[in-house]
């Protein structure tokens, strides 16, 4: 671990950051900005694991490579719901998400 | 010993020819059909009269009997190791002379229907129908086992609805063939049932192994009671319900005179000679064991036999209708050849009834199925149905007129003709069984030849009518086979038929009791004569009679009010009391249970359908609240 910075930090700021994006998922009316609140949600599992590798299993990389793959399928995942909002746009001229509920009964 | 494979192709032989008629008559001429579907069955019989030849006289026989051959056998159908449906060709004496019947019947038929049947619409239909009844029919006779007898005897149903439909634009036609399918496949039931029981309880469907007199089917006695009868019992009163639905006994008589609506030629070879004496052959075919395990049933058939013999041959009196009046003479007849079977003992001299019963299918066959076709002839030249209608006809149908006269005096049992060594034959059978039984064998004999000497004398003598046109006779084709068939009505009585046929294989001498015969052929000239009275000249005594006779007359004229009362039990009972409440029961509780599960789904649905809003955030929101709920429920189970 980085010397003088306990664990316990890195946690606090992975929940906030978790949390912040919880709040802004279930909150922004904005596609494009629950977008990014899922980034939050992802970025803030990387840092858990990122501290919970160094910590534990100092002598391997697994939660790093974890790591690694969340960021990759997250710009996948990003780049898809991109796509799909520039759709909804498209049709609704909006991307407001309380206007998207076609899909209901 | 000779092989005898060739005979399936008696039996295939009809069935390629309605199958090539069906589908190709229509390409040819209407004529082609017809002579490819008469030479076809020539052959057939050509064949037969070959089988019977070698049968009867090149075949080695074990101990004097005639033995049961399995010509040709297929297993058809395997359910078990031991029990397994075949279809196969069976030969023996009765089998052997059934063969030679059909094949001749449906011959003659054949032909005459090329001149009869002569600028029909459907032609070729009629043709190829003909042929898959006689495929039907030759199938039923040499079945090996009771199960093939069965799937047969259900085509022959078939085919039968189909003939007499024929004119499927009549509504009469169309009715009466309905009535025929309904009320032969309700009997039909009854021999299934049988069929079951008797399969059951005897392991086999085999008739060799059935039939053996030795065999454990037989020795093994007739198993558990019911309701104070052997299971055997119940099993042949309900092969016999099957029979009696087919050889028109009462009370499922009831199709038989409706179905006088198909083409006269069917009548002649359905309703006459061959189909409807399937339920005899059937009686015969099971004998040893309505003999030896059930005599109950053997009891059944007697009376049944008996009471519908001389209830039709009373009918027979009275009817208009000439087809009407040959159809009750046929039910008569068949009672006839019941009762004879009834009375009859297995083996020697005690099974007199049994062949006296065949030898009065065989000789009926003839000489019913020629008063069919000279029927037909005289409806051809008159284009009536109804012998008030008729009257003075010897002059303008010569042959018809002798042919005619031949059969009748052939059915009223005058000799040296066929019918007076049969119908001897099944009174002397009455006779060795009781007085009585006799009394009533002579009774139905003079009410016989009244009945035909009444037709006769209508249509041939009589006050001429004033017809559409001069009656003229029918073409050579049509009066060829009333000849030919003529000849058998005259000669078919002069076969030692006791030497081929009996109830144990082994030949029996045929004699003729004096004392038996003279009163038989008396009483037949004595009705014989009173219809000559009656109905020679125009007189006013049959009108006497049947006024003094009042409601016995009407009745027996509706034919005792059987349609009437089949009318009421099915309309007013069977749809009051079991069809409705059946049908109350499947609108209500049916469907009932059926819309209500549907009802409360739809009402479940549309309370909870607004949890399923669209809104994203909103699904997130429960999502999230749910997991949050997990996790503290998670923490506080592991903390404690």
């Amino acid at each position: 671990m980085f010397e003088g910075v306990p664990l316990t930090w890195f946690l606090i700021v992975a929940t906030l950051m978790f949390f912040i994006g919880i709040y802004g998922f279930l909150v922004r009316k904005n596609l494009i900005t629950i977008l990014m609140s899922l980034e939050l949600i992802l970025n803030s599992v990387n840092i858990n694991f990122v501290a919970f590798n160094k910590l534990l299993y100092p002598q391997h990389l697994e939660g790093m490579f974890f790591t690694v793959f969340i960021i990759a399928v997250a710009a996948a995942e990003a780049s898809v719901a991109i796509a799909i909002i520039i759709n909804i746009y498209r049709r609704l001229v909006n991307i407001d998400v309380e206007k998207m509920e076609e899909m209901k009964y | 010993m000779i092989n005898f494979g060739f005979t399936v192709w008696i039996v295939l032989i009809p069935l390629i020819i309605f199958v090539l008629v069906g589908f190709f008559g229509n390409r040819f001429k209407p004529v082609v059909s017809g002579i490819v579907g008469t030479s076809g069955l020539f052959v057939s019989m050509a064949l037969s009269y070959y089988t019977a030849y070698q049968y009867f006289f090149n075949v080695p026989r074990v101990g004097d009997a005639f033995q049961k051959l399995i010509a040709y056998n297929t297993v058809w159908l395997r359910l078990t190791e031991k029990l397994h449906i075949d279809l196969g060709v069976l030969l023996d004496p009765i089998s052997v002379m059934m063969l030679i019947v059909i094949t001749t019947v449906s011959f003659m038929v054949h032909l005459y229907s090329i001149g009869y049947m002569k600028g029909e619409k459907g032609y070729e239909r009629f043709f190829s129908f003909l042929s898959l009844f006689s495929f039907s029919m030759l199938g039923l006779v040499i079945a090996t086992n009771i199960f093939q007898m069965y799937i047969f005897w259900e085509l022959v149903g078939v085919s039968s609805y189909l003939l007499i439909g024929f004119y499927y634009t009549k509504d009469t036609a169309v009715a009466a063939s309905k009535k025929a399918f309904i009320v032969t496949r309700f009997a039909d039931v009854g021999f299934l049932i049988g069929i079951l029981i008797l399969s059951f309880t005897t392991g086999t469907f085999d008739f060799i192994t059935l039939t053996d007199p030795n065999g454990t089917a037989i020795t093994q006695g007739g198993g558990i009671m019911f309701l104070g009868l052997s299971t055997m019992t119940w099993s042949m009163i309900f092969v016999f319900m099957g029979g009696a639905g087919k050889s028109a006994m009462f009370p499922l008589h009831i199709w038989l005179p409706d179905a006088m609506e198909g083409p006269t030629p069917v009548s002649a070879l359905i309703h006459a000679a061959t189909m409807v004496v399937a339920g005899v052959y059937l009686v015969a075919r099971m004998f040893p064991i309505f003999h030896f395990s059930a005599p109950v049933a053997l009891d059944v058939v007697m009376y049944v036999g008996a009471f519908s013999s001389i209830f039709a041959a009373v009918i027979a009196c009275t009817q208009f209708d000439i087809k009407r009046v040959l159809a009750y003479s046929t039910m008569s007849q068949i009672g006839l050849m019941m009762f004879a079977l009834g009375v009859s003992g297995y083996g020697e001299e005690a099974g007199l009834g049994f062949m006296a019963s065949m030898f009065h299918l065989f000789t009926h066959a003839f000489f019913k199925a020629l008063l069919f076709l000279g029927a037909g002839a005289i409806i051809h030249a008159v284009h009536s149905n109804y012998m008030n209608e008729m009257g003075g006809l010897r002059k303008h149908l010569p042959i018809t007129h002798i042919t005619f006269l031949i059969a009748c005096l052939s059915i009223a049992g005058i000799p040296p003709l066929a019918g007076f060594f049969s119908k001897d034959e099944i009174l002397a059978a009455g006779h060795e069984k009781s007085l009585f039984l006799f009394i009533l064998g002579l009774t139905i004999s003079a009410l016989t030849a009244f009945y035909m000497f009444r037709l006769y004398f209508s249509i041939f003598w009589g006050k001429e009518q004033n017809y559409h046109h001069t009656p003229h006779e029918a073409p050579k084709v049509m009066t060829i086979p009333l000849m030919l068939l003529a000849l058998g009505a005259i000669f078919a009585g002069l076969l030692p038929f006791a030497s081929f046929v009996t109830s144990d294989g082994k030949p029996l001498a045929m004699h003729i009791d004096l004392a038996i015969a003279i009163p038989a052929v008396l009483v037949g000239v004595f009705g014989a004569l009173t219809a000559m009275v009656f109905y020679r000249k125009e007189t006013n005594i049959p009108e006497k009679i049947s006024t003094a006779l009042g409601g016995f007359y009407r009745a027996a004229f509706r034919k005792f009010y059987m349609d009437e009362l089949y009318l009421f039990i099915t309309r007013k009972i069977i749809f009051n009391y079991v069809s409705r409440p059946i049908a109350w029961f499947d609108r209500h509780i049916v469907d009932g249970s059926m819309n209500g599960v549907s009802y409360v789904t739809n009402e479940v649905s549309t309370r909870i359908k607004s949890f399923q809003s669209g809104q994203l955030q909103q699904y997130a929101w429960v999502f999230v609240t749910g997991a949050v709920a997990l996790a503290l429920a998670f923490i506080y189970l592991w903390t404690n």
